[in-house]
């Protein structure tokens, strides 16, 4: 298992400072989901956790120690990162790509181990795409290269996955499907999932717990039913809206309750 | 004139000509049509996924290679037999042909071979790291950077052991000064290639102005740092190669598995832990030795860099160990072939080897630029 916590984290661009005294616990074993305006630091935030970005101050742990002063090798066996809109080398299969998520696992002879070939055609199983070994990424449709990127993911076969945004560009079908596919993952297989999602709706219906950011703090957090509401709505993202129950997973659905489109120009 | 003083080609070298280029065009046809299939390799501590295609393709290759190195070692200005020249260059010394065989073509043939080896695997590191196919170190400068630090050595009489590493230090501060300037919150390639063709333009002037600067006796010794040619190559500059590529390569093969997690962006790289800056920073000093060896040997050979890298990439597909090699081996090939077109096809005149290769690598780099543009 891993443990991952943030304490009095900083992070910054520069001498911008972009999320301010981070006091964050991974949830073990459940699935996080971020939320939050534009600009408030959830994929900055992200970034942090996954060791892409050095906090300014403070310290981020990974199982009790500092995890920039881990081999990174070493934490990449623990923590997969997903980042937004991957660039695809041109030229590259499924199957090629799958496999340079085992790069963690891989050591100067032992290039291709039996352990490599169970995870890469797992990961290919588990996505679908077992079909689909040669076909160029950068020729698959949206929903299916986001699949290729997830296997990859997979591949890596860490406990802890951080994802950003991993559903956008993708039609409403496939931002469930991809959201259905990572809630198997953490069921089956006991991971955990920390993703940054813009969908509010969506967030509470695949995740244990919510993080609502704002202006680079943790505004609230807890189970979706805790932290959902209209008063969060309104604070974190100045929308007035009603908080219903949804019809099918009994979540919190949030509508937005702004119906007269030109009294809110003018005001 | 000297143009009118070439001889025409001769009809039979012509011909041989026109049935390489049509046997080549086969070949390619034929490679792509080839299926992948892939096998491992295990056993205890070791283990490798080699890709049968890629193994075939460099079995042809360097088949062909070695038929062409013979025909290297034959014909000339005083022609050959087949098995005296085999055995002239293997075991059998103090002939009558051992001039000619080990002291002027044999060498010239290694040198050809290793040459195009080391100038195809620098092109293959450098454009599949920035993801441009332009991204090579003829078109960016990097070997006009070994090339001015050859020159200045040789004009200014310093001792000529040091010319492999003048040419190492010129290729390496290129490739450093080129990556700052195009640095900006991550290095896009098409910048990087306009960045690179000034200094390159720069760089090309500092050697002009070298050649011109110093004294007649010392330039003429530098004047294959203008085109690349293989005009007298000897034991030493073999030497020189054959060493460069048996402490690099093992190093470049090393860095592929960390090449290929860069060619998914940073963020990615990390995540799956790589050593961003130093991996980055190491591809560029290994790319840029194998640049500057070839450079120090055969002068500033242009486009074998950017066209065998670029074309063994749309045969078999994104880098790998053995593309890597396959790459190097086409890149031999290349040379020794382009070698041998410059010798005979106005012989007795013979052409530097560079004339050939910017024939052929014109037209290629604008295809390239053309397709690349409207890729964007």
């Amino acid at each position: 298992m891993v443990n991952l916590e943030t304490s009095d984290v900083v992070l910054s661009y520069g001498s911008k400072r972009v999320v301010d005294d981070l006091d964050f616990i991974v949830p073990e074993g459940k699935i996080t989901a971020i939320i939050g305006p534009n600009g408030s630091g959830k994929s900055t935030c992200l970034r942090g956790l996954a060791r892409v970005l050095r906090p300014a101050e403070g310290v981020i742990t990974l199982n009790g120690r500092d995890i920039h002063a881990q081999p990174t090798k070493a934490v990449a066996k623990q923590i997969g990162l997903l980042p937004q809109g991957p660039t695809t080398p041109s030229g590259v299969t499924v199957l090629d790509l799958v496999r340079r998520g085992r790069y963690p696992h891989q050591r100067l002879f032992d290039q291709w181990s039996t352990e490599d070939e169970v995870a890469v055609g797992n990961a290919l199983i588990l996505t679908g795409l077992e079909d689909d070994l040669d076909q160029y990424v950068d020729h698959l449709s949206g929903g299916q290269r986001q699949r290729a990127w997830i296997a990859m993911a997979l591949a890596q076969e860490t406990d802890l996955m951080l994802l950003d945004e991993p559903t956008t560009h993708l039609d409403i079908a496939h931002q469930v499907e991809v959201l259905d596919l990572l809630r198997d993952l953490n069921r089956t297989e006991g991971r955990t999932v920390v993703m940054v999602l813009h969908d509010i709706n969506q967030g509470c219906r695949y995740a244990d717990h919510v993080v609502a950011m704002n202006d680079g703090r943790i505004a609230n957090q807890g189970a979706p039913e805790e932290v959902v509401n209209s008063q969060m709505m309104q604070e974190v993202f100045g929308l007035a809206a009603v908080v219903i129950s949804d019809p099918v997973t009994g979540t919190p659905l949030c509508v937005p309750d702004v119906v007269d489109k030109g009294a809110g120009r003018e005001a | 004139m000297n143009l009118l003083s070439l001889a025409a080609p001769s009809l039979q070298t012509l011909s041989y000509l026109v049935v390489a280029f049509v046997s080549v065009a086969i070949a390619i046809s034929f490679s792509r049509r080839i299926a992948t299939s892939q096998r491992v390799l295990r056993c205890r501590i070791f283990s490798s996924l080699t890709d049968l295609r890629v193994l075939r393709l460099c079995t042809g290759t360097l088949v062909l290679t070695i038929f062409l190195a013979l025909l290297g070692l034959e014909v000339g200005e005083y022609p050959i037999p087949r098995f005296e020249a085999i055995k002239t260059a293997l075991w059998s010394r103090g002939g009558e042909f051992d001039f000619v065989v080990n002291s002027l073509r044999f060498p010239r043939v290694l040198a050809a071979l290793l040459a195009g080896f080391c100038l195809a695997i620098s092109g293959a590191l450098f454009q599949s790291l920035l993801g441009n196919p332009l991204v090579s170190p003829d078109v960016i400068g990097i070997n006009t950077g070994a090339a001015l630090c050859a020159v200045f050595v040789l004009t200014v009489g310093a001792d000529l052991s040091v010319l492999p590493w003048a040419a190492f230090v010129g290729a390496v501060l290129t490739a450093i000064v080129i990556y700052s300037l195009a640095w900006k919150q991550g290095v896009n390639g098409s910048r990087l290639v306009l960045i690179g063709i000034g200094i390159n333009a720069l760089l090309a002037s500092g050697i002009t102005y070298l050649m011109v600067k110093y004294p007649i006796e010392r330039v003429v010794a530098a004047a294959r740092w203008q085109v690349g040619s293989l005009f007298g190559s000897s034991w030493s500059d073999v030497r020189i190669l054959a060493l460069g590529v048996a402490i690099i390569t093992p190093l470049a093969l090393f860095l592929v598995p960390k090449l290929r997690l860069l060619q998914l962006g940073d963020e990615l790289a990390i995540g799956l832990g790589s050593r961003v800056e130093m991996d980055r920073m190491a591809i560029i000093v290994v790319a840029s030795a194998y640049a500057a060896i070839a450079v120090a040997v055969i002068g500033p050979l242009g486009f074998v860099a950017l066209l065998v890298p670029h074309m063994v990439r749309l045969i078999v597909g994104s880098l790998t160990g053995g593309v890597l090699l396959l790459t190097g081996l086409v890149g031999a090939l290349f040379l020794l072939g382009c070698d041998l077109v410059a010798q005979q096809l106005f012989a007795p005149t013979t052409l530097p080897v560079g004339v050939v290769t910017a024939a052929l690598g014109g037209p290629y780099f604008l295809f390239i630029l053309v397709r690349y543009n409207r890729a964007l």
